[in-house]
């Protein structure tokens, strides 16, 4: 491709992205159908089948998955360059309003009303998350082995108060040697 | 060298963090509260302020605490932190993702951290209880009969039945705090 086009392609990738990332309420998954509609539909920069693929990459990658499909897709689109320009236009929006509000917030926070205004939020929040819980205990696996894990990472994180990293990486080689494990018992039967 | 720490810190928590998101608190429990550069509460509040603003939450977060530790180059520390492992693992993988997709070893993990990040989210649930419920660790039991106590427990269960029900989170959040708003000046 040359240099031209591919100039081009980055600025259009992020002001694409730029428009996502100003736009989307709720983070990753929210995302997704923005990023399907303005890719694939709109401007034809990747294929339609290719969506599905950067949901299966953004999730067992690490990292946001608003971070990981904006630099999957540029830089499929347009390479190393498109990367950079679709991931740097996915974090400007916020780094901005955040920066705003940081800045802000410390100034009306000794108000009474909003001190009761957060009181109220903070138990809103709590909610919030115990639905997030919900949500992904419906996307996992459900059997014993995946409630095995599940309860010995509360217990890990919450009770006695261990090493998170650690546990991820534990985590992540138990599946992977109980997958194998149900693989060769299942080529042996 | 307080930009360092704050670079490496969130790039740890970025390289860490599987699905995004809330799977992210309880790593954030651990470093940023760890480091006192937030309390539990004021993570609490920010998660609020994350839900009603645009853009992933891991930017936000980060952004948000670089700036009330060291400023605007604090927060440019601390995003670059969280977005760059993302950036280069993506690259890496973009290169031979045909292989990854169908990789058993990347299936294989991957089905042992789905599971682990239902358990480590309800630990940042555990984790956030008694500041929100109880405003103070440890708790104190003779609290239950407070009306901050019972006016949370309240505003809780609506909020939990609404977000159930699939209510906009933002909508949740202007009525937790027009409820706030009420009960503080009616009982507290």
């Amino acid at each position: 491709m040359p240099i031209k086009e591919r100039l081009k392609k980055a600025l259009r990738l992020f002001l694409i992205f730029l428009k996502i990332g100003a736009f989307t309420f709720g983070g990753g998954y929210a995302m997704i159908p923005l990023i399907e509609y303005e890719t694939t539909e709109k401007r034809k920069l990747i294929e339609k089948e290719e969506i599905s693929d950067i949901v299966a990459i953004a999730e067992s990658t690490p990292g946001p998955i608003a971070i990981n499909s904006a630099t999957f897709v540029g830089y499929r689109t347009a390479g190393v360059l498109g990367a950079a320009a679709a991931t740097l236009g996915v974090v400007l929006p916020s780094f901005v309003i955040i920066l705003l509000i940081a800045f802000f917030l410390r100034h009306i926070m000794d108000n009474r009303i909003v001190q009761y205004a957060f009181f109220g939020i903070r138990a809103g929040v709590l909610a919030l998350i115990v639905k997030a819980v919900v949500s992904f205990w419906k996307r996992a696996e459900h059997n014993v082995f995946s409630w095995c894990v599940m309860v010995a990472a509360f217990l890990w994180a919450a009770i006695l108060d261990w090493n998170v990293i650690a546990l991820i990486a534990l985590c992540g080689l138990a599946g992977f040697v109980y997958c194998l494990v149900q693989r060769k018992r299942g080529a042996m039967q | 060298m307080l930009l360092l720490e704050l670079f490496y810190t969130f790039f740890k928590i970025g390289l860490f963090t599987f699905g995004g998101g809330y799977a992210m608190l309880p790593l954030i429990q651990e470093e940023v509260i760890a480091h006192g550069w937030l309390s539990m509460e004021e993570l609490v509040d920010f998660v609020a302020i994350s839900e009603s603003t645009p853009g992933p939450f891991a930017i936000n977060i980060s952004t948000y605490v670089g700036a009330e530790t060291a400023g605007v180059l604090g927060s440019l520390a601390a995003t670059m932190g969280v977005v760059l492992p993302s950036f280069i693992v993506i690259l890496i993988v973009a290169k031979f993702y045909v292989k990854f997709k169908n990789s058993r070893a990347v299936s294989g993990v991957m089905y042992g951290l789905r599971s682990a990040v239902v358990g480590l989210m309800a630990c940042a649930l555990w984790g956030m209880l008694p500041t929100v419920f109880f405003h103070s660790t440890p708790v104190a039991w003779s609290a239950v009969l407070k009306p901050e106590f019972l006016c949370t427990a309240g505003i809780f269960s609506a909020a939990v039945v609404a977000a159930l029900k699939k209510v906009s989170p933002i909508l949740i959040i202007v009525c937790s705090a027009a409820a706030g708003i009420a009960c503080g000046l009616i009982f507290l």
